[in-house]
């Protein structure tokens, strides 16, 4: 169970609170959809669930354990922009391979080619990039997943491939999903009802 | 008023030494646009949308070599014809505000726009400032530069910088993604409003949502082709040609969210028939021998030979 209690938090000091007072729970295997409009600190809840950022007040606890601050993070956050996570001066071959060798069959059903391995990030477009960077967190080490607009920038047909391939993992294994997206529908066919404002 | 027909681009790479590699990155592409309408490109990344735009302004790489017509007014587009049109009579509006200069206030940005197409500086300060209160821009907004911008007024001054401009034609390139449904209801509305003054626009977008909100007409593209010119209509009417387009459609997270499985060709090697014949259904021998032409069926172009089943 990854647990978030009471948690605040603000960039500054003097600034306003972007995150007030939430309290929320995923449970191994379960996809919860978040909504709300542009500024109201999704983004910011999820980079707290991930352990990007620290609460001001409240924790974060996995399994009843705080998450670790070294090695392999079991709650992976996955981007809308891929640019800024991968490193712009590695192969792709050695970004897929930063924490984990994945299956060739994930990188198949992504639909990577063998061809990319040796490109650089910028040889690729958003959306191929995009691939990788769910391929580089599809290994059995991830426990629960935060898609912070994971396909906003796809189109229909590979944001569908992508998610028929994430859900398929989540299944086997058991894998917790919080899904942050402004598409409605697309909220509507992951989640099954299970959608909390922000 | 923008007619592209059989319009190809191919890139010449150098590959290892002095062997040189051919990429072909637009096969075949057609569009047209008329006065007073709203064409959507929809497709893919890689696709060869954002390069269309680029072969439009005149803007591609010299590797590049371009072969096929496109009419501008009547009159062919050549480099230098598209370098005296770009940004007077053809004008961009950029994807982000990347685009923009980041050490010039918005302000002076937008009105310098006005002074490259003629005006004097007070005429076009006033220009500036009218065009910023018709898109709700507060006063202040001139004086910020690009990074204090949010999204939805970033998006603003984009657009604003393509109506200081008397350009017939407007591009508008990927303006939604990311934006909340509230601001690109608003981006779109802008958009259907220039053309309701007789301006053509072109919107590029992989976003068939946004897309069929606004546009009279959708081309599709795939692997650097137009498969499909439809009607907006003929998407909920279930009245699309082309089996890309048709599984396009039942992708979206409202209808099946059922995707086909594969990829787009690799611009290195394209086949030498249909460029969607390894993930299509219908696909055939004769599919495999040679690209289809483009044929009018049902009041819309598509490039496939079963489309008429």
């Amino acid at each position: 169970m990854l647990n978030g209690e009471g948690l605040w938090f603000r960039y500054g000091a003097k600034l306003p609170w972007v995150v007030r007072d939430r309290t929320l729970s995923i449970a191994p295997g379960e996809v919860i959809g978040l909504m709300a409009p542009s500024g109201h600190g999704k983004t910011t809840l999820g980079k707290l669930l991930a352990g990007y950022l620290t609460p001001t007040q409240g924790q974060i606890t996995l399994d009843d354990q705080l998450l670790p601050s070294q090695g392999y993070c079991p709650v992976q956050l996955v981007f809308q922009n891929p640019e800024l996570s991968v490193n712009p001066r590695w192969r792709i071959d050695q970004i897929l391979r930063e924490g984990y060798v994945p299956r060739p069959h994930y990188l198949k059903a992504l639909g990577i080619h063998p061809g990319w391995m040796t490109r650089y990030p910028h040889e690729l477009s958003g959306g191929e990039l995009q691939r990788v960077a769910i391929a580089r967190i599809l290994n059995p080490n991830t426990r629960y997943l935060i898609a912070d607009e994971m396909t906003a920038m796809l189109d229909a047909n590979t944001q569908a491939l992508i998610w028929q391939v994430v859900l398929d993992f989540a299944r086997d294994h058991n894998m917790g999903l919080m899904v942050i997206s402004h598409d409605k529908s697309l909220l509507g066919q992951l989640c099954q009802g299970q959608v909390i404002p922000c | 008023m923008l007619t592209i027909s059989n319009l190809s681009v191919t890139f010449t790479q150098y590959d290892q030494g002095l062997r040189r590699k051919q990429l072909t990155v637009i096969t075949d592409l057609d569009l047209t646009v008329q006065p007073g309408e709203v064409v959507a490109v929809v497709g893919a990344s890689g696709s060869g949308k954002s390069l269309l735009a680029h072969a439009i302004l005149g803007i591609l790489p010299d590797n590049a070599q371009v072969s096929g017509t496109m009419e501008f007014h009547g009159e062919r587009l050549t480099p230098k014809r598209c370098k005296a049109l770009r940004g007077k009579d053809i004008a961009l509006i950029p994807q982000s505000i990347g685009y923009l200069d980041p050490l010039m206030t918005v302000g002076r940005q937008v009105q310098r726009v006005g002074q490259l197409n003629g005006l004097s500086a007070p005429a076009a300060r006033r220009l500036r400032d009218r065009t910023f209160t018709r898109y709700d821009l507060p006063p202040t907004a001139s004086r910020h530069y690009p990074f204090q911008l949010s999204g939805g007024m970033a998006r603003r001054v984009l657009v604003s910088t393509a109506v200081m401009t008397q350009a017939h034609l407007l591009i508008a390139d990927e303006p939604t993604p990311g934006l909340h449904p509230d601001v690109v209801t608003e981006t779109l509305n802008h958009l259907r409003e220039l053309a309701q003054e007789g301006r053509g626009v072109i919107l590029i977008t992989h976003d068939i949502e946004a897309a069929l909100q606004v546009a009279d007409r959708v081309a599709v593209f795939y692997a650097g082709t137009t498969v499909e010119i439809a009607d907006v209509q003929d998407f909920a009417g279930g009245n699309l040609r082309h089996p890309y387009t048709q599984a396009l459609w039942r992708s979206l997270p409202q209808n099946d969210f059922v995707p086909v499985p594969g990829n787009q060709p690799s611009p290195e090697n394209l086949p030498r028939g249909c460029l969607y014949g390894d993930r299509c259904s219908w696909v055939t021998e004769a599919c495999r021998e040679a690209r289809p032409p483009s044929q009018f069926i049902r009041q819309g172009w598509v490039r496939c030979i079963h489309a008429e089943r």
